[in-house]
């Protein structure tokens, strides 16, 4: 039933042995791939950063950077990795690496295997822009995008303490195309391997990989109490910084039944065990509120892993993903080996980290339902720019029509136990006309949501000062300069 | 010129080249400490007992329970200590503490056949603890009279005088954040024991003759017997200057006990709540301005913060008086420094060493007043700049002021400052909601280690029969390029290619007695080492070629791989004229040794002449700040700076990018957050992981920047006419704290002075526009206030220690001051 193989730099390395509770970073450097390292243990700093072979929506392959450091092995049986060493050699250095190198890319170079995987997999990214690819046709530069398409955010997960990154953001601009003889550019066209039902078993526990949803339900029926793991994006910091380790573990990521995607007219269904990457992908900017939503919710790293109903599942406050489908009014469809039930998210969460989900159910899909809402923001309150946690995050989904406030949706996280709607606000919003004034005199409601306290991330009476000023400046975003004054 | 600074022509100095070690950088191979531990066999790992209290005693301390996981070899206690039970060298940092100083102390270690097996006994290791008050903050140390260590007082001229002097006077009081270093690398120790018990460690260590001294005090051996190798830092940043020594000392410990190899790495959490930090600051002043804007005294009172033991908190202390001027002339002036003792981590040596916090706060002094004085902050702080003939306030010369004007006029020139002011105030005029700013600051920093002795270097190189070279010196590599540095010094020396020279790991059996790699020094000390090395080599090698070629030896030219006789064609390649000198019994190899000269530091006085010379660098930054959150980017960098002829333009380019984004990270984002409730966990560092103390990451990188090295910078004295640069950039980030100052002054009338918290994250901004806009103070902020005679700042007792530091006290104890 399983290969307890994995694939590393063309080799197959044998799982056997190997603890389920055992990172895919130290069971690397266990075998002397040292190149892969651990700076933070929580995948925050991508100096841990692998190469893994991913499906892509046309059948063939995507090289998908991941944070070794929260991957368990066990989760990556049969599966093909890349590391840094199998990029390239010294002699002979991968295109990335040669103009990592030759920049000034490296310093202290500790950071910089995980930025050259990083780097390799948005260099491999088959529908990256590339110089030769436009026909002449000026490609979009921005702040974030070279002009070989290269995507910084790309990079988001990795972080380096010596060379202020600029010789960096110049190596991942000055990229090519990968040459015709290139092996891990051709290995795109082909499937990546399947990933096979598999059972490892070590002193701490045990960690199962179910081949489908029946034998997954059936196995939570068995062991109520097994930890579900998708990304381990969650789960991973538990394992490494506060010791957790579970009996059981079932990995749920690669459940085809929790992969499905579809649009509706009336919905769009999403599986819970598509990473936010896929996820960003399938909907192409079909929801303008989860395309805001995706660039800061953590960074590529993680969201290669992460999953949406991951997300849903650790019931954190602060997880992202809550505030945007509580305002696009979403639900979840539960699943146990008693059937299916749909709950609204409004109703999903009942405390800190608690919800409704009863032991042996497993989110398997988010709902999101159509027409949706016209005027829509995403604003996270945070210390840095992308990759923090929130402070305060407010979603956004109003109807404006005839420049009334049909309907107002707003879903909040960070000023409560659990992510919550600011009815009081949508009540104080609806029928009135979208104006300054009106966002000021809905914007002193907005300010009383919640119960937000003072921690580390900020003060009670700040995350209080943003809410109110949070529907000042989406009106100061969405309506026509004249009015902004007002 | 002399001869140090002299400069061949065709030198390899002054090349653009990659870091000496990019390529196995990036492909995975290159090896730090940890990844050893893999290639070694029958290690233990050691994991530490944390204490969950700020400050208590230890009442019991049970092992036995620890003894009984499965894997759990030894746990070492206090009673295992065969020499000095001292991690540091002023005997106030227990190794193994029965007293518990701060939140996460470690109180004993484990070693176990796997690290889960340490982490299950260090969990089941039953300790008692009797809590003990604890203070947390620098002002509950101020009020509690909390301090430890000298008190040094600065003073050239008459402060009252010059306030009484002074038309506008202003008094007030900034309290500042340290720093984390969060070096990408950990700390990390691997010891090894021989058959004859002489000891190894690899360890990542900026000093690795203090952590040899440290493990052999704690061991109670010689020197002698202990060898401390150092491959390669992920990053040091001062914070593995002194704070190896400890860990090397428990993993050596291990080692002896167990005769087996011991690795200790810190996770990040341990190291983050165990390791020092740079020392925030507390600064109470007053100053004077003449009615044009002159400063005419400054009367200042610096507490830092030391946490639980002194480390190098006096020497970081007295750093920070000699650059409260930083780029100002202050004639009258008097400055008291003092180190408030708190239950916390030990705060340590950072990147510029109390130079910023020094400079910080006269740079928040302008930035607060210029709007009070109705200057620009631009020009109040250009008519202020040292002239030449002027001294410091500790009496050294400023040379070289002309360079500081010439970094100002060229970053102001190439950043177009004054159109795009112009620019910048009619966006805020048209945008309610969105202000932007554009400040320019200067840098001055003094070069050398404050305390003489440590001034010296040493470097053992090495000509084999084949012509090939291995360099060994005393410094370490911890990114900054010192390897690559010394590798075009002594390529260009000997006249050799750079492919001839080989560097080999820097090692206390090598080159003993060495300073650490520090004070942005590496560069100058070592190349001045590795230089007189080569020279020795080459003055031999040049007798051997003039028989050869038949001139004096003083008419023989190295270069290019080949040796020459002034004026003549015939050559000698460089493989052929070693294996000869080989053959004739001529010594290829060679220790060097630089001391620098010139210098000279009494600490009781505070005065003398500590810096060999100056960096100056000059920075312009335009943010822009969003007026409902208090959201900011960093627009644009413009930067021109010193670095005298550059060694290798790569390198000091990349420490001048890296040093400003990381003192942004100090000045903006990076927020240590410790609790100081009354509750449980108080003194317990809130911001322990990466997942709340936020680095600059590539979002935070400015969307331009633009880094200029100053031309026609020539250095007299310093190695083939370079500057340090490990340390000055860092301090150009100020541009941008007082660029978001004055944004966020913008939302408020013209001429609003606010005050700015630093870490200077989006709430402290968004507070500053709310002060701008009329809605009150920032927390936790006092009020710049004016009016004669102004606020005294505290005074030292009169029965103080003056800062004489008691590492210099005994003769031969000079270690820890810089």
């Amino acid at each position: 039933m399983t290969t307890q193989l994995t694939t590393v730099n063309g080799q197959q390395c044998p799982l056997g042995g190997t603890d389920p509770s055992t990172t895919a970073l130290d069971w690397l450097r266990m075998r002397g791939l040292t190149g892969a390292k651990e700076g933070c243990a929580e995948g925050e700093c991508g100096a841990c950063s692998v190469l893994v072979a991913r499906p892509d929506e046309g059948g063939g392959t995507r090289w998908t950077a991941i944070n070794a450091c929260l991957t368990p092995i066990a989760a990556l049986d049969g599966q093909e990795i890349v590391t840094a060493e199998g990029l390239g050699t010294p002699d002979a250095m991968h295109p990335v690496q040669r103009e990592m190198a030759t920049r000034g890319g490296s310093q202290c170079g500790y950071c910089t295997p995980g930025f050259v995987c990083s780097m390799a997999a948005e260099y491999y990214r088959a529908d990256r822009c590339a110089p030769a690819a436009t026909n002449g046709t000026p490609v979009e530069v921005d702040d974030e995008h070279g002009p070989n398409g290269f995507d910084l955010h790309a990079l988001s997960g990795n972080l380096c303490r010596c060379t202020g990154y600029r010789p960096i953001r110049d190596a991942a601009f000055a990229l090519g195309t990968p040459p015709a003889d290139d092996v891990l550019a051709a290995r795109r066209s082909g499937p990546p391997p399947a990933a096979p039902a598999t059972r490892l078993v070590g002193p701490t526990g045990t960690y199962a990989r179910p081949a489908d949803l029946p034998e997954a339900l059936a196995f939570l029926a068995e062991h109520p109490d097994a930890r579900l793991v998708a990304g381990s994006t969650d789960w991973g910091v538990e394992v490494n910084l506060r010791g957790a380790r579970a009996a059981y573990a079932v990995g749920i990521d690669r459940l085809p039944e929790l992969r499905t995607f579809e649009v509706a007219d009336d919905r769009i269904e999403i599986g819970a065990a598509l990473s936010l990457s896929e996820v960003e992908r399938l909907l192409h900017g079909r929801i303008p509120l989860l395309d805001e939503l995706f660039p800061q919710f953590a960074s590529r790293l993680i969201r290669n892993a992460a999953t949406i109903g991951g997300n849903l599942g650790t019931g954190s406050p602060i997880g992202d993903t809550p505030p945007v489908l509580l305002a696009l009014e979403a639900s979840v469809v539960l699943a146990s080996v008693g059937g299916e039930r749909e709950v609204p998210l409004v109703d999903y969460f009942t405390g800190y980290r608690q919800s409704v989900r009863r032991a042996g159910e497993l989110i398997r899909a988010v709902r999101i339902p159509l027409p949706l809402s016209g005027t829509t923001a995403f604003h996270k309150i945070a210390k840095r720019r992308f990759d923090d946690i929130s402070s305060v995050a407010a979603a956004f989904a109003l109807d404006v029509r005839d420049g009334i406030v049909a309907t107002a949706r707003i879903g909040l996280g960070g000023v409560a136990a659990t992510p919550i709607r600011a009815y009081a606000t949508e009540a104080a919003l609806e029928g009135r006309p979208w104006t300054a004034e009106t966002a000021r005199a809905a914007g002193e409601v907005m300010r009383g949501e919640g119960t937000p306290m003072d921690d580390h991330r900020a003060s009670a009476a700040y995350r209080s000062a943003t809410l109110g000023t949070a529907l000042l400046r989406l009106h100061a975003e969405t309506a026509t300069p004249q009015e902004v004054g007002a | 010129m002399s001869s140090l600074s002299e400069r061949p022509a065709n030198a390899v100095v002054g090349q653009e080249i990659p870091h000496e070690s990019a390529s196995l950088h990036v492909t995975g191979l290159a090896l730090y400490t940890d990844d050893l531990t893999c290639r070694t066999h029958g290690v233990l790992h050691a994991h530490p007992v944390q204490a969950p209290h700020a400050h208590a005693r230890v009442t019991r301390l049970d092992p036995t329970p620890a003894l009984e996981v499965p894997g759990v070899v030894r746990v070492l206690t206090a009673a295992d200590v065969p020499g000095v039970n001292d991690a540091g060298i002023k005997h106030d940092e227990p190794l193994f503490p029965s007293e518990v100083m701060f939140f996460g102390h470690s109180v004993c270690w484990v070693l176990g056949e796997t690290l889960e097996a340490a982490r299950l006994g260090a969990a089941a290791v039953e300790v008692d603890y009797e809590p003990l008050p604890a203070l947390v903050t620098v002002s509950e140390a101020i009020v509690a009279g909390s301090f430890q260590g000298g008190q040094p007082t600065m003073v050239r001229g008459d402060v009252e005088a010059g306030i009484a002097r002074a038309a506008h006077v202003f008094s007030g009081t900034f309290e500042f954040a340290g720093q984390e270093h969060f070096y990408l690398e950990t700390h990390c120790s691997l010891a090894h024991v021989d058959e004859a018990g002489q000891i190894f460690v690899q360890c990542s260590t900026q000093h690795p003759s203090e952590t040899q001294d440290i493990v052999a005090h704690v061991l109670g051996l010689p020197s002698h017997a202990v060898t401390v190798q150092c491959l390669r830092m992920g990053g040091g940043f001062g914070g593995k200057e002194m704070q190896p020594h400890g860990y090397a000392a428990i993993a050596a410990l291990g080692a002896t006990l167990t005769g087996r190899p011991v690795r200790l790495r810190l996770n990040r959490t341990q190291d983050i709540t165990m390791s020092g930090k740079r020392h925030g600051f507390h600064a109470q002043w007053r100053v004077g301005f003449s009615d044009d804007g002159r400063l005419e005294a400054l009367d200042a009172t610096l507490t830092s913060d030391g946490g639980w033991s002194l480390d190098l908190s006096e020497p970081v202390l007295a750093r920070a008086l000699c650059h409260i001027d930083n780029a100002y002339w202050i004639p009258d002036i008097r400055v008291n420094g003092r180190i408030a003792r708190t239950n916390k981590t030990s705060q340590t040596a950072f990147r510029g060493f109390g130079g910023p916090q020094g400079m910080l706060v006269i740079e928040d002094i302008l930035g607060r007043c210029a709007p009070f004085l109705g200057l620009d902050p631009i020009d109040l702080r250009r008519r202020n700049f040292y002239v030449a003939g002027q001294a410091t306030p500790y009496g050294q010369p400023v040379r070289h002021p002309e360079r500081l004007v010439a970094t100002w006029d060229e970053v102001i020139e190439r950043g177009d400052v004054t159109n795009r002011r112009r620019e910048i105030a009619a966006f805020n005029a048209a945008h309610p909601h969105t202000k932007r700013a554009l400040a320019v600051t200067p840098v001055k920093f003094g070069i050398s280690f404050n305390l003489t002795a440590f001034n010296q270097a040493g470097a053992l190189v090495h000509v084999y029969k084949d012509g090939s070279v291995l360099v060994n010196h005393g410094g370490t590599e911890m990114g900054q390029g010192l390897h690559t540095k010394m590798l075009q010094v002594a390529a260009t020396t000997l006249g050799v290619p750079l492919s001839t020279v080989r560097l080999a790991p820097t090692r206390t059996d090598k080159v003993p007695n060495t300073s650490a790699t520090a004070a942005s020094s590496g560069a100058d000390l070592n190349g001045g080492a590795v230089k007189n090395a080569c020279e020795q080599i080459r003055e031999r090698l040049a007798v051997v070629a003039a028989g050869q070629l038949g001139v004096p030896p003083a008419d023989v030219r190295f270069g290019d791989g080949v040796v020459r006789g002034l004026g003549r064609s015939e050559t000698v390649a460089w493989a052929d004229l070693v294996n000869q000198a080989y053959f004739q019994r001529v010594q290829l190899f060679a220790a060097g040794y630089y001391r620098t000269e010139g210098l000279h530091w009494d600490s009781t006085s505070f005065h003398g002449e500590p810096f060999k010379y100056f960096a100056y660098g000059a920075a312009a930054t335009e943010v822009e700040v969003d007026g409902f959150t208090g959201a900011y980017r960093t627009r644009r960098v413009d930067i021109v700076h010193d670095v005298g002829d550059s060694l290798s333009p790569l390198v000091d380019l990349g420490q001048i990018e890296g040093g400003y984004v990381q003192g942004a990270g100090w000045l903006t984002l990076e927020d240590l957050r410790w609790d100081e409730s009354d509750g449980p966990s108080r003194g317990r560092l809130a911001t322990q992981a990466a997942s709340t103390y936020k680095l600059p990451s590539l979002s935070e990188m400015p969307r331009e920047f633009t880094v200029s090295l100053l031309e026609r910078a020539h250095e007299e004295g310093a190695v083939y006419g370079s500057k340090a640069v490990g340390e000055p950039p860092l301090m150009l980030a100020f541009s941008v704290r007082e660029a978001l100052r004055q944004a966020a002054a913008a939302f408020g009338p013209p001429g609003t002075s606010v005050d700015l918290a630093s870490p200077a994250t989006p709430e402290a901004v968004f507070w500053a526009v709310e002060e701008a806009r009329g809605h009150g103070e920032p927390p936790h902020m006092t009020p710049a206030v004016e009016g004669a005679p102004g606020i005294e700042p505290d005074q030292l007792a009169a029965d103080a220690h003056r800062l004489h530091p008691r590492s210099e006290q005994a003769a031969a104890g000079v270690r820890s001051g810089r």
